[in-house]
């Protein structure tokens, strides 16, 4: 499945304004191929531009030079509303940070996106319940954000990033709150949705653990693209 | 979605219970302010009706312009023939003629000499016939403090504090010297037969009551009378209503001697009625200017609060637009809630005061103005919008100048600042 390209950046260079009129150059001219179905990481060190470069990716932000081209549309060109519509549509995001909604339960919480997409109930109920049932969280499914473990929230928030089923999921350093064996089980999740539904997973990681299951590493240092390389995943990651 | 965000609301108590409050607070505050003002006015304009305006009034066109010194010389002469037309031109207003006249009640001694002596303003009107509406018009069971209403020609009531300065006492013959219509004097025994208090100050000091066939008698002026006055049915004085009947009069034979004239037409009423008016209006819209001001002020906070919210979901594929649309149906709900928990408990206590109401004669003792003794509120049905709208407005609103930030903002950086 790793043909199709998905992802394709040209030249992309992203400068921020941090004021006294200075400029801050946080990527500098990546050029970049992401095909369906990788399993890929951005790694580097801190302030290397692996946030920038996803929020890129994701259509949150727009570069400053250079072409990105996401599932075969001009992310660049996009309009506020076209890169929502976009979002909404095609891509999943995981964050570090789990960013539940504190007042609704686990399934609402993962209900939000096709809430908000406008699918009907009943559709609604089967996709999540389908989804819960992916990160093992069905019996925890009326429990308050609040009434759960780290690894359970960052579970939830997987299950939240894949129910509707998007072509890309953007996953930012989504184990760097977790201990060992619940990022173990994160991933272990992931890969199995990589690999039945065919979705394709960036991270951003300074994890070992997570590089540990990646095919493929791309290596940042100060917003170049400094090392890409293909990898035998240690752990889980088979290759069809 | 609705059931999303009712959840949302009820779970999140921060989010709810501050503008529910603000919201219930400020449209009870102003729902009972409307109603109030409404209920002073009403009651004002009714005490001014009932002793002295009527809602309207029909006069001679040279006694209206000497209104102020009741010259019942120049009275309406056949009042049974004006009356039948006025029924016929305007059958839903109650019509009934009265004559106001001012001079001396004078207290005899025991051999018919003065015993003392002291100005009074009087009024005829119909207390003897069967089915006299000015009795009940006028509360004169309740305002008969001692002694009876007149049940035969000749007798007369008092106001209380009159009777005490002149030692009057009931029973007693008295004698009324004044003029008649045609300039002589006049002179009529009465007896005292009652003592009135209607709480007003300036009824309460020399005020007389007799029939006013008695009147009519005493001031030689047989079926004539100064005044014919116009009640409406509702009881209340409706302006517009009034100054529509005054057009249609005009258009009537009956104007070519007789003028009409409204409540509001009398001592600066209509003056009192439009400043109200825009007193109502500027405290509206203190109201909603305020209520905004805290609102938007707390769904600023509550903006900072839900930061994260903001940004999983605009990252989830929520435009700013579909956001801030969220934001003010939440607003719309909560306003909703608000709005009608203080609707309802601003009509509640209009309901109270316009039942029970609140007794101030003793505030009013020695006060000119005349004032009814109760002050009530009025339950009027706009009175439930009045506070209502810009209930619902106003957070509406205030949610809305916060939300401008999220929107002014671009999805990066106000991402970042989310610190997703
Ligand atoms: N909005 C911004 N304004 C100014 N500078 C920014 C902005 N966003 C990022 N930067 C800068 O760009 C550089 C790259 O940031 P980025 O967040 O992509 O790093 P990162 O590789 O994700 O680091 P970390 O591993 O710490 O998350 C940093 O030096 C950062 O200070
Ligand atoms: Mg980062």
């Amino acid at each position: 499945m790793e043909n199709g390209l998905i992802i394709e950046l040209k030249g992309v260079s992203k400068s921020f304004a941090i004021g006294g009129g200075r400029e801050f150059l946080a990527l500098k001219g990546i050029d970049l191929e992401i095909h369906q179905g990788e399993f890929t990481g951005l790694v580097g060190p801190s302030g290397s531009g692996k946030t920038t470069l996803l929020n890129l990716m994701g259509a949150l932000d727009n570069a400053t030079e250079g072409s990105v081209r996401v599932l075969g549309r001009n992310v660049e060109s996009f309009s506020h509303t076209e890169a929502a519509h976009f979002r909404k549509e095609s891509i999943g995001f995981i964050f570090q940070s789990f960013n539940l909604l504190p007042v609704y339960t686990v399934f609402e919480n993962v209900e939000f996106p096709l809430l908000v997409a406008g699918v009907a109930a009943e559709e609604r109920k089967k996709t999540v319940t389908q989804a819960l049932e992916w990160v093992g969280l069905l019996d925890k499914m009326y429990s308050r954000p609040t009434q759960l473990s780290g690894g359970e929230s960052q579970r939830v928030a997987v299950a939240r990033a894949i129910v509707k089923k998007p072509r890309i999921i953007l996953a930012d350093e989504p184990t760097a709150n977790l201990d060992a064996e619940n990022s173990h089980n994160i991933l272990r999740t992931m890969v199995k949705l990589n690999q039945q539904l065919g979705t394709t997973f960036v991270f951003s990681t300074h994890d070992q653990k997570v590089i540990d299951y990646l095919r493929r590493k791309i290596t940042l240092v100060d917003g170049r693209l400094f090392k890409d390389e293909a990898l035998t995943p240690k752990l889980a990651g088979n290759d069809k | 979605m609705l059931q999303f965000i009712l959840k949302g609301i009820l779970r999140d108590k921060q989010r709810s219970v501050l503008p529910i409050v603000v919201v219930g607070l400020g449209v009870m505050l102003t729902t009972f302010f409307y109603g109030y003002l409404k209920g002073v006015i009403s009651g004002m304009l009714s005490s001014n009706a009932k002793l002295g305006s009527g809602h309207l009034k029909v006069m001679t066109r040279e006694y209206a312009e000497l209104e102020a010194q009741s010259p019942n010389d120049l009275a309406i002469l056949d009042v049974p023939g004006v009356l039948q037309k006025l029924r016929t031109f305007a059958p839903d207003i109650t019509w009934v003629p009265r004559t106001r006249f001012g001079g001396l009640l004078d207290i005899p001694d025991k051999n018919g000499d003065t015993r003392a002596q002291g100005p009074v303003i009087g009024i005829g009107l119909d207390l003897l016939s069967p089915g006299s509406t000015e009795v009940p018009r006028m509360d004169l069971k309740k305002v008969t403090v001692e002694g009876r209403i007149p049940q035969k020609p000749g007798e007369l009531l008092i106001s209380r504090d009159l009777a005490k300065n002149l030692h009057a006492s009931l029973g007693e013959t008295v004698t009324l010297i004044s003029s008649t219509a045609g300039g002589s004097m006049a002179i009529h025994n009465f007896v005292v037969v009652g003592f009135t208090h209607f709480g007003m100050g300036p009824l309460d000091r020399n005020l007389i009551l007799a029939d006013l066939s008695d009147v009519q008698y005493a001031l030689n002026m047989e079926n004539a009378s100064g005044e014919i006055l116009g009640f409406m049915d509702s009881g209340y004085f409706d302006r517009d209503a009034a100054e529509a009947e005054i057009t249609r009069f005009k258009q009537t034979e009956l104007s070519s001697l007789l003028v009409m004239h409204s409540l509001a037409d009398s001592q600066g009423i209509g003056d009192y009625l439009d400043m109200v008016d825009v007193y109502v209006w500027m405290d509206l819209g203190g109201m909603i200017l305020l209520m905004t001001v805290v609102l938007w002020n707390s769904a600023l906070m509550a903006g900072l609060r839900r930061y994260g919210e903001i940004g999983i979901r605009l990252a989830m594929g929520e435009s700013k637009g579909e956001l801030l649309r969220w934001l003010l149906y939440e607003a719309a709900v909560i306003g909703l809630i608000g709005a009608t928990l203080g609707a309802c408990a601003g009509m509640g206590i209009n309901y109270y005061l316009q039942e029970v109401g609140i007794d101030i004669s003793e505030m009013m003792k020695g006060s000119t103005v005349i004032m009814p003794p109760v002050l009530r509120a009025r339950v009027l049905p706009e009175g439930f919008f009045v506070g209502f709208l810009p209930g619902l407005c106003a957070i509406v609103l205030g949610t809305a100048l916060a939300g401008i930030g999220i929107y002014k903002r671009n999805t990066a950086s106000l991402f970042k600042e989310l610190e997703v």
